[in-house]
């Protein structure tokens, strides 16, 4: 049964991956994530999911909390647990209330990390944190979602980050500065973990696959922008928060099926 | 740390293990030597203070040479105004290196015969007692380049230039003796296409001598930009080694980590072999532990120290006055508030927890070993909300010299036996130095484990019916 589900359902394999890069994170790359960080964007999620499936009245499903704490666990750094807290529930809470046509607005995780790094003083993100070994380790995890099929959403990913490379190397390019610095830009951990965690979120995706890819271009054309011009470490996640209001009307233009994580015809709060 | 303090760091640490319960002492100690910059041949030393965008950056050189020699070239991102341009005192920030440098700290292991009559009276004691908080003209048009200002400034002659192209910014700097390398063309480009301006400075021998100055003071710039960041790359463009840099950044919500490189710690918190104990052998673990350090983590900036100014535990200096920090460019510590108007030598003693005088600040040293090759990105940084303090410190146990006739004191041979192979092993990994070698220097130095004791042992029963 669990074997069907991890089959039929991509995100076990997220799941999978989110905790092997928790885990890579802690014991070789000497990631500073107190217990109560990652215990309090759990527990958070957790709550405010079966809380808000209570409230809309669907069944509770603990998937998708545990992808947006992993996430969270991952990406985000605070000086208090209380703001831990505060960005698990943010973000779940975010997925039922900003809602357009039936589809949630924001990523959960993007969202929380958007509020709290422009609000609050003792929230902030670790751009710097994987180095080159870590890059090349969610690398490796990221292409063995696209081969096994688990990253639905892959166009996104690496129209994305295609896009993005292309702007860095333009840059250098410009400025006369060598192939180095882009390529040292592009090492990121996390914009990786950015590319194929949350971008490529298909419930938050425009549905067709031409609308996809526009927006993943105007993200990281929004993304370089912030980075460059307001000399924002944050910039690539910030641009998500700006351009996803424009799912709900590339979907407009170009009408296709909604994303289902299973086969429901039940509103989709994943 | 100087001699005169000795004493009162050994009173205030006496002091405060009465204070806290014994288990507390694990975290205090007698600081014996410290690993400062000077170690580290040619290493720059910056001093950024940084709150908001407003940015005071302070330079020190170590330059030796010919002062007909020195040139600086540092693009800047604004142009810079006379006022916005000082000359700061090179003590102080020798003082700030000295408060953030890694240090050792030395205990001496109790008599474990009477430890344990000690550990019984005073358990009741260790509940009760509330655990402590522990805790940087004209031919100029023709060729592109516009000179913004000139000043001279103590005995510096320093030229704000703009530019528009990168060949007559060369072309300028060689005819006005600025010794630019050909390779560093494309990075002045760069810059230039980034709108950075730049100051550059040589000194002016008359007022080096009018000053009657041996060594050429820091300069400091305080501008208002959102980049926080320290351009490394014209200073790698000729360069053949890789070169140290060490940042000590002033904030006020906490510790300031890269945004484009990883940050990694400095192995702290270690048991060393007491051959270690002398500033020039302390010296040398620490330059071969970092040098496998940085080699280890590949491309990273080291952090040494984070820690709020207000106190130090132990402390390898200490804290630096308001009066002093004000001089490193943290603005917004108030002109007439507290002791500002004290100078350092009126902080009496290191501080070896909170209280007295509390300073507004945090600090944090990374250490960067970089090359072109490995650091091709100028160094970017964020300020974080994360107040933790770290530190550099490493340990030294003297062990126990006296009589181990005891269950507990054989125990306690044993013991040693275990710490001793565990503290030469681990300082092999950390350095890389050979482990028979480190064994051998421990035998010399007298560190060899005492024979065990040969104590019949009580049996359990008797022990728990105290029999």
């Amino acid at each position: 049964m669990f074997l069907r589900n991890f089959l039929i359902d991509a995100r076990y394999a997220q799941i999978a991956v989110l905790f092997t890069l928790i885990a890579l994170g802690i014991t070789v790359f000497n990631f500073d994530i107190p217990v109560w960080h990652a215990g309090g964007v759990l527990c958070a999620a957790l709550i405010m999911q079966a809380l808000c499936a209570r409230l809309v009245h669907v069944p509770f499903d603990w998937r998708s909390p545990v992808i947006t704490a992993a996430s969270l666990t991952l990406l985000l750094r605070t000086d208090h647990p209380g703001w831990s807290l505060l960005a698990g529930g943010l973000a779940i809470a975010s997925k039922f209330v900003l809602r357009v046509n039936g589809k949630h607005i924001f990523n959960p995780a993007n969202f929380a990390i958007a509020a709290l790094a422009l609000g609050a003083s003792g929230v902030w993100i670790s751009p710097g944190q994987w180095g080159a070994a870590g890059w090349f380790a969610i690398s490796l995890a990221a292409l063995g979602l696209i081969v096994t099929g688990k990253a639905k959403r892959w166009d996104v990913s690496l129209m994305y980050l295609g896009s993005f490379a292309a702007i860095l190397i333009g840059r250098a390019l410009w400025y006369g500065d060598p192939l180095a610095i882009p390529f040292h830009q592009l090492q990121s951990g996390s914009l990786l973990i950015f590319a194929f965690f949350m971008i490529s979120d298909p419930m938050t995706t425009p549905d067709a696959r031409p609308a996809r890819l526009i927006h993943a271009v105007l993200t990281a054309a929004v993304g370089a922008f912030i980075v460059f011009d307001f000399y924002r470490a944050d910039g690539v996640i910030l641009a998500l928060i700006l351009t996803a209001p424009l799912v709900p009307i590339l979907d407009r233009f170009f009408p296709a099926d909604r994303a289902r994580w299973r086969a429901s015809k039940e509103p989709q709060y994943a | 740390m100087r001699k005169v303090l000795k004493p009162l760091a050994a009173t205030a640490t006496a002091i405060a293990l009465m204070w806290a319960a014994p288990h507390a002492a694990a975290f205090c100690g007698f600081y014996v030597a410290k690993a400062n910059a000077d170690l580290f041949n040619e290493a720059s030393k910056v001093v950024m203070a940084r709150d908001g965008n407003r940015t005071v950056i302070t330079m020190v050189n170590d330059y030796q040479g010919d002062p007909t020699e020195f040139a600086m070239v540092i693009p800047t991102p604004v142009v810079l105004q006379e006022s916005q341009i000082n000359i700061g005192k090179k003590s102080t920030v020798d003082h700030l290196d000295a408060y953030t440098a890694p240090r050792l700290v030395e205990y001496h292991d109790p008599d474990p015969c009477r430890e344990v009559e000690f550990l019984k009276r005073s358990r009741v004691q260790t509940a009760m007692a509330p655990a402590a908080p522990m805790a940087m003209a004209d031919s100029a048009e023709g060729l592109g380049v516009t000179i913004e200002a000139e000043y001279t400034i103590g005995e510096y002659d320093i030229v704000i230039l703009s530019a528009t192209e990168s060949d007559g910014l060369q072309t300028w700097l060689d005819r006005e003796g600025y010794q630019v390398p050909p390779k560093a063309r494309s990075v002045l480009a760069s810059y230039i296409a980034q709108d950075m301006k730049f100051f550059v400075a040589k000194v002016n021998l008359e007022q080096q001598a009018r000053l009657g100055g041996e060594f050429l003071r820091p300069i400091q710039l305080a501008f208002e930009h959102d980049r926080f960041m320290l351009p490394i790359r014209l200073g790698t463009v000729n360069a053949k080694d890789k070169q140290d840099l060490i940042l000590y950044t002033l904030t006020r919500k906490g510790r300031v980590e890269s945004t484009n490189y990883r940050t990694a710690k400095i192995p702290t918190d270690m048991d060393l072999p007491l051959f270690l104990k002398s500033d020039e052998e302390f010296g040398r673990f620490y330059k071969a532990m970092y040098a496998k350090t940085a080699e280890r983590e590949g491309p990273s900036t080291i952090l040494e120290y984070a820690w709020d100014m207000s106190w130090c535990d132990p402390c390898a200096a200490d804290p630096l006055s308001q009066a002093q920090l004000r001089e490193l460019g943290a603005f917004w510590i108030g002109r007439n508030g507290g002791a500002s108007t004290g100078s350092a030598s009126q902080i009496i003693a290191p501080q070896p927890r909170p209280g007295g005088q509390a300073r507004d600040a945090f600090v944090t040293r990374l250490h960067v070993r970089y090359d072109a090759a490995s650091f091709p990105e100028d160094l970017k940084f964020q300020e974080t909300g994360d107040r933790q303090n770290f530190q550099g410190r490493y340990v030294m146990r003297n062990p126990f010299k006296g009589d181990l006739n005891c269950p507990a004191g054989a125990d306690y041979a044993r013991d040693l036996q275990n710490r001793f192979e565990r503290e030469a092993t681990q300082l092999a990994s950390l350095t890389g130095w050979d482990v028979s070698e480190i064994r051998q220097k421990m035998r010399d130095a007298g560190q060899t484990p005492p024979t065990v004791p040969k104590i019949d042992k009580q049996p359990w029963w008797e022990e728990l019916w105290n029999k």
